[in-house]
């Protein structure tokens, strides 16, 4: 046969390149959802995954128009986009196509075309034959910790297992003999099963892609654990291989057991042979529609944020602020859900400074909680940390919840539980529904620091090691680390007496997707150790010589204090405060009452996004509604996490301090006058990608289908294995962001806006070419603020040009509350009405 | 006491008619109607229990509404109020009550928001005619909304493959407990000649009062038919495996149906009738060898669960069967006790399974222990038992070949009714039908006995014709009409029927036929193909056509309160209790006629939407 044709090791290559790589859910790590295409331009990319996978890439084109009919769409911004891409003089033909044009939009997707003539030749559902008991063997084997009964044999790879069970059992997995024997035949391998299913060897490829992207979720998963088994506690020894080992089995059994032994390969009833999944993708006058409006969409919002700048910039040039003495200064993350946080901070109290850095505060280590059987990784996901720091010295007991033991799936426990849980479980209900309160089993972000716990943070003998990991920093590795946080955001000089560095968490109840609340930077964690651990860092005398010799001089009175801002309860809380000087002391209790009045309008902030609450109402009680919300079972929107993200901010506070941004801003503090030749700011735009653009692009993809990308809404989602969810008992695992998630998300390209020369940026984005992918292919949009000239520059093509904003004036609000209070709340969510709810740009 | 009992289901019917006049956007509205209804019946329901335990815990009986009556049949809206009442309207009511209010912020603005809580108050009607039930007849009523909620709910996210294909096999499977119901109380009109009721079962002495022999086949008949009910609606052996599988709705529908209310209304029926089958020597040690055998398998199947929601299942299957071996024990106390606690304890379970990922988890993080690494392979009993609980126990697939296969089977043998010439026979054979009945043609007696059996077996073949099609649903829609006149015929032809009940069933059957025909007419004129080998997701386009057939099909297959279903139940008196072959032959009829109308709708209106235009969501999610 001319097997030769078919290379097993490159296709199992490339199917796991585009199977979704989401890990388990107890990390929630986002990433861009079409990464298998991240070397071709956006727009070609999603088209061409739009084609083969069925998906939606871009919002309907009806909705486009809905959104240019209430006026979310501006129309000289679709002018100018329609200028740029076809000419001045075609504007009008196109702006007609764009407005009125129909088109077929029905979109047939290439994956699963070949593998369905088995239902046009035989009438046979191979997915629903298959799949059922395909996903409960590996579910079952996959399991962290649901089944009472675990997988009889464990310790071997997952085809193995298999093998043995069989031989071990008086009944077969299988309902016919032929597939039973090949199961234990020496020579098993996924050539020999599709010379059997499949036939000629022409058709191995596509078959294999649709037969495994019939199941998505779970090859995906599989895949993942493949590449990275560390992403499960109790490791599983499985292969994408292995998977399709068994899937073609079960193929031929079921295929035996309905035909007989006497069915043919399904290439013996292929005549016109289906296109190849990945031919080439041609624009359609449909798709150069949708790039318009896509493109209008995303400038709409761009053109007035970048006005703002501009404007604010100038403004700044000409009326500088007078240095004053700060009260505090404090390091929030750049997470855009910060944003609003620091506005209020500022705005509590005036004479306090907010920075924005990535929240593992440049500290990258493993971290091992007492009694903990495993490493927690704390920096962002690509970092290999070789620090270990331990926390020693806890005293107060872990609780526990009795409810979630699997003893009363036990027929008498079960009987015994009916009476003492049942009547119990009542009462719980009742207190759930009327006076909800943290509990063990919700997650809670405060829990990552227990009470009393100190942490090894310096290390003083670096033999000291663990598992070929350092335990702590010298003084050495402190200082430069210290060193690298203080530079790239530009703190050198005029230091107040307390610095906070404040990570970020988010607690939340009932929500399997609680990981994807938390801080992106600390692997989908909350970052409160990295803060706890800086602070310490920072405070340590040999540290401060060093920093000294370096150039950057802290005064002896000025302290480092750790804290964590849970984003969901909009608490804060602060990490050995016993530490401070008897004055710091004091100012430290003025500061945590502005924190404390910054949080409540913070609350009110959010609180005009969920219906439940009246933003109205008084602002203590608005508070404790948005904490409630934190720990309600009934709640699946806690927070509403990274949606509306749209732009990534590197400058410094005073250009973005005027401008409301409606949480939608990353923001990294960067000065460029420390750094002019641009040596941190590549360091600092490198994560920018992957960790903002991911999330970004996760985002994106979940909200344009939610059904195909996302993870559908929550609602009926059923808890697989620990690791994933699925819908229903026979249902694939789905990755992606749930419509919750999601819903008020405008789905449109992250903008990055950097203060300085369009040169020096240049240059900086060059320094790798993983990094300048993002931006030459438009995963991300690049705008540069020439921060002398105050003239805007956007990044197209590999230069950049530029850029003049159609907005000359912004509107402004008196005051806050008002606008706040009388924003309208979205119709329905649905997407023209859900985005709605984001507010414009605004000048204060 | 007995003055406000027509108020316990008419609050809830109430309810549901004023829910129906918002629209989705309306959450606040929709929900406090929810709420007040449930509150409301939660207030009349413990006063209830309060005036009850206030007049020494005395039964209640209220007969109070005569539907219909017809030769000895009398249809009788009949209310009781007992101590087994007490205990399930106090759990039913609480359980509903707080699932209302958690699924008011639960399902903040959810596409199905509206349908949802529509669908919850539906389900709260039939309860609460379940419940509060005096007779056969009411109680069916209820069972019968029950399992229509039940196949909305399980339904709920439409636009998916999987909801919809798991929410016609629990319907299928509902149906065959219906049936079994309808033939119990076929049965028991014939043993007792009167349509009995619970309060008269009550009594010490009812074998003599109707002179019924304890070892009467008949009687055995009925409680065996009970026991069919019973072990379909608790998911027990046989039939366990719907119950995981109806686990698709939002998680407060799961934990309301699945785990609180719905699954324990088997162990309802088995203690409302216990008067019936404590009498017949042995059934207890039935119902306990049921039971064990239950409790025995699914927890098992239990433990190797990996998933939660199914795990949940089958520990509550568990449980169920450990309540029918309390029940056949005699401890009825202990049954009823044993079903509030539970009840409550999976409907927390469930409600709170999203949070066990990052509970169990965490527990993990602090607490794993490596397994030792063993080369000895598991005992051949371990493995067995795994492989089988894995499969669950082949349940599905028995059920699959020995169950529904045989008609699938025999309805593909009649797809030659397709055909023009036995269309006219058809029709023919109905002219015949009615010159016969109008006496313009005079038949001789001996073959005019074997008449109904005739009509009732083609009225069989057009309906699993229908069911067998894979083609033109509006000739399907057309054989299940032609069904129903031929089974009107049957049955007119077997009994003297009076003709104002005959056009009062005609003009409904028509009338849903016309519409229904013309909902789909439309429908397949948008794009010319609504063939039934596929899901085609109209319900996206055209959601007004979709309720409108939807209804049709309700009014058609007999949905309580159509005519239709008065007539279905008089039918089935109407048959002799010697004339076997017609009582099966109208039963099996029954079974499919509703499957046959429905699978038309969910093939054309639901599953995911074909046009791939918008998303559509992945087959296998």
């Amino acid at each position: 046969m001319q097997t030769s044709i078919f290379n097993e090791q490159h296709v199992l290559h490339e199917l796991k390149h585009y199977l979704p790589s989401q890990s388990p859910l107890k990390d929630f790590i986002h990433h861009n959802s079409l990464h298998a295409l991240q070397h071709l331009k956006f727009y070609e990319a999603i088209f061409k995954a739009s084609k083969i996978f069925g998906f939606q890439a871009t919002t309907p084109l009806s909705d486009f128009r809905k959104m240019y009919a209430n006026g979310r769409i501006r129309d000289d911004v679709l002018q100018r986009v329609i200028a740029e891409r076809h000419d001045e003089i075609n504007v009008d033909l196109w702006r007609e196509k764009a407005l009125r044009q129909v088109y077929d939009e029905h979109n047939a997707q290439r994956i699963g075309i070949l593998r369905n003539y088995w239902k046009a030749q035989y009438q046979i559902d191979l997915d629903t034959a298959v799949q059922p008991l395909l996903f409960r063997l590996l579910s079952n084997y996959l399991d962290q910790g649901i089944s009472v009964m675990p997988f009889p044999i464990g310790n071997v790879g997952f085809l193995e297992a298999i093998q043995q069970l069989e031989n071990a059992s008086f009944v077969s997995i299988f309902k016919t003999p032929r597939a039973r024997q090949l199961l234990q035949s020496t020579d098993l391998s996924i050539v020999k099963l599709l010379k059997i299913v499949v036939g000629n060897p022409a058709y191995f490829e596509q078959y294999l892609f649709d037969q495994q992207f019939s199941h998505r979720g779970w090859s995906g998963m599989v895949a993942t654990v493949e590449a990275q088994p560390d992403v499960m506690l109790d490791r599983k020894n499985i292969t994408l291989n292995d998977l399709i080992i068994l899937d073609l089995l079960l193929e031929i059994d079921s295929l035996d057991a309905a035909l007989g032994e006497v069915w043919q390969p399904l290439s013996q009833h292929v005549q016109v042979p289906p296109v190849d999944l990945f031919a080439s993708v041609s624009n359609t006058e449909l798709t150069e529609v949708l790039m318009i409006w896509q493109d209008a969409f995303e400038w709409s919002y761009y053109d007035d944020v970048l006005a703002g700048i501009k404007i604010c910039s100038q403004d700044l040039a000409k009326n500088s602020p007078a240095p004053t003495t700060k009260t505090f200064q404090a390091l929030f993350c750049i997470d855009e859900r910060e944003c609003s946080m620091r506005r209020h901070v500022e705005c509590v109290d005036t004479q306090a400074e907010t920075f924005g850095t990535p929240g593992f505060f440049s500290a990258e280590f493993f971290f091992l909680p007492q009694n903990g059987k495993f490493y927690e990784k704390l920096c962002p996901a690509p970092v290999t940390p070789k620090y270990l720091i331990k926390e020693l010295n806890v005293t107060v007991p872990r609780k526990h919840d009795h409810f979630y033991t699997p003893k009363t799936h036990h027929v008498f426990a079960g009987f015994f539980a009916s009476f003492v849980f049942g009547f119990w479980a009542f009462v719980r209900l009742l207190q759930h529904m009327f006076s909800p309160k943290m509990a063990p089993a919700i997650s809670n972000a405060f829990s990552v620091v227990q009470p009393g716990g100190i942490f090894t943070v310096e290390n003083i003998d670096p033999q000291l090691r663990e598992n070929d990991l350092q335990i702590g920093f010298t003084v050495n590795e402190m200082a430069a680390r210290v060193l690298s946080l203080l530079s790239s955001i530009g703190l050198k000089k005029d230091f107040a007496p307390i610095v906070y560095l404040i990570a970020h968490g988010s607690s939340s109840a009932n929500n399997p997707h609680h990981g994807a609340h938390d801080c992106g930077a600390c692997s989908g964690r909350p970052g409160a150790v990295n803060a706890r651990v800086v602070a310490t860092m920072a405070n340590h005398q040999g540290v401060r010589d060093l920093l000294k010799k370096a150039g950057i001089e802290i005064p002896a009175n000025t302290q480092f204090v750790g804290a964590l801002h849970d984003t969901a309860a909009d608490e804060i809380g602060f990490y050995d405060t016993e530490h401070l000087s008897v004055d710091n002391t004091k100012l430290h209790v003025e500061n945590v009452h502005t924190f404390e009045r910054a949080l409540d309008l913070n609350a009110k902030e959010r609180s005009r996004r969920f219906a439940s609450i009246d933003t109205k109402a008084h602002i203590s009680k608005v508070r404790q509604a948005i904490k409630d919300r934190s720990v309600s079972l009934f709640e699946p929107r806690p927070e509403l996490g990274h949606g509306t993200n749209a732009l990534c901010i590197v400058g410094k506070r005073a250009l973005t301090k005027n401008l409301f941004l409606d949480r939608r801003a990353f923001m990294n503090s960067y000065d460029y006058k420390t750094d002019l030749e641009g040596k941190f700011l590549a360091n600092i735009i490198k994560p920018l990608g992957p960790v903002c653009g991911g999330i970004n692009l996760e985002y994106y993809f979940s909200r344009v289908d939610n059904y195909k990308l996302g993870a559908g809404t929550k609602l009926p989602h059923n808890v697989v294995g620990l690791f994933g969810v699925a819908n229903s008992s026979d249902g694939d695992l789905r990755p992606g962001l749930p419509w919750q998630m999601v819903e008020v998300h405008d789905p449109i390209r992250l903008l990055i806006i950097v203060e300085h020369f369009p040169e020096v940026v240049l240059s900086a984005i060059k320094t790798t070419p993983d990094m300048y992918e993002w931006f030459i292919n438009e995963w991300v949009h690049l705008a540069v603020l020439n921060p002398v000239t105050h003239e805007l520059y956007y990044f197209k093509q590999g230069a950049f040009a530029p850029y003049q904003a159609i907005t000359t004036h912004l509107p402004s609000f008196n005051d806050l509350h008002q606008l706040i209070e009388n924003a309208l709340p979205m119709r329905t969510n649905q997407l023209p009405e859900a985005t709605q709810e984001n507010l414009p740009v605004y000048l204060s | 006491m007995q003055s406000f009992m027509p108020l316990y289901v008419f609050i809830p019917v109430f309810g549901f008619i004023v829910s129906l006049f918002f629209n989705r956007t309306q959450e606040k509205a929709i929900t406090n109607v929810a709420l007040g209804t449930v509150g409301l019946h939660l207030l009349l329901v413990l006063f209830g229990v309060f005036t009850w335990l206030a007049d020494d815990m005395a039964t209640q009986n209220l007969k109070y509404w005569q539907l219909f009556e017809h030769d000895g049949f009398r249809f009788i809206l009949d209310f009781y109020f007992d101590y087994l009442t007490a205990v399930f309207a106090t759990v039913g009511a609480i359980v509903t009550f707080l699932v209302v209010l958690f699924s008011k912020f639960y399902m903040h603005r959810d596409e199905g928001f509206k349908r949802y809580f529509n669908s919850l108050l539906l389900f709260y009607i039939g309860f609460s005619f379940a419940i509060f039930a005096g007779n056969f007849e009411t109680l069916f009523i209820g069972w019968e909304i029950f399992g229509f909620t039940s196949f909305l709910l399980i339904g709920f996210y439409r636009d998916r493959y999987l909801p919809v294909k798991n929410a016609f096999k629990v319907l299928s499977v509902y149906r065959l407990g219906d049936v079994s119901l309808i033939l119990a109380m076929w049965m028991a009109h014939h043993v007792f000649h009167t349509n009995i009721t619970f309060t008269e079962l009550a009594q010490a002495n009812w074998l003599e009062l109707f002179h019924v022999s304890v070892n009467s086949g008949s009687l055995l008949f009925i409680v065996l038919m009970i026991l069919i009910a019973v072990a379909v609606k608790s998911a027990q052996f046989p039939f366990s495996s719907w119950l995981p599988r109806a686990m698709e709705g939002p998680t407060t529908s799961s934990a309301i149906f699945y785990g609180a209310l719905s699954a324990h209304l088997g162990v309802f029926l088995l203690l409302r009738t216990s008067a019936l089958w404590q009498v017949v020597p042995g059934f207890d040690f039935a119902i306990i060898a049921l039971g064990a055998l239950t409790a025995m398998l699914s927890s098992i199947t239990a433990k190797v669960q990996s998933t939660i929601k199914t795990q949940i299942a089958y520990g509550a299957i568990a449980q169920m069967g450990l309540m029918l071996i309390e029940i056949g024990l005699g401890w009825h106390t202990l049954a009823i006790a044993h079903f509030a606690g539970h009840a409550f304890l999976r409907a927390y379970q469930l409600l709170v399974s999203p949070s066990t990922l990052g509970y169990m988890i965490h527990n993990q993080f602090f607490e794993y222990e490596a397994k030792p690494i063993t080369n000895h392979t598991p005992s051949r009993l371990r493995s067995t038992l795994y492989i089988l609980s894995l499969k669950e126990w082949n349940l599905d697939t028995y059920q699959l070949k020995y169950l529904w296969q045989p008609f699938k089977w025999l309805g593909k043998q009649m797809l030659w009714l397709e055909s023009l010439p036995s269309q006219l026979f058809l029709v023919a054979m109905i002219v015949l039908g009615v010159m016969i009945e109008l006496e313009y043609v005079f038949v001789l007696s001996d073959i005019s006995q074997y008449m109904p059996v005739l009509y009732a077996a083609l009225s069989l073949f057009c309906i699993l014709a229908a069911l067998a099609s894979r083609d033109n649903p509006m000739r399907a829609w057309w054989k299940i009409v032609i069904s129903q006149l031929l089974i009107v015929i049957g049955v007119s032809l077997n009994v003297h029927v009076e003709s104002a009940h005959v056009w009062i069933y005609l003009s409904t059957t028509i009338s849903a036929a016309v519409l229904g025909m013309f909902c789909l007419h439309n429908t397949y004129h948008i794009d010319k193909d609504i063939n039934l080998n596929q899901y085609h997701g109209y319900v996206q386009e055209r959601p007004d056509l979709a309720i409108i057939f939807l209804i049709c099909c309700m009014a058609l297959v007999g949905f309580p309160f159509t005519p239709t279903f008065i007539a279905i139940d008089l039918m089935f008196t109407q048959i002799h209790d010697h004339q076997y072959a017609l009582v099966a032959l109208t039963a099996i009829g029954f079974i499919f006629l509703e499957l046959a109308a429905l699978r038309i709708y969910t093939r054309v209106y639901l599953g995911q939407h074909k046009k791939h235009m918008h998303p559509i969501a992945y087959r296998s999610s």
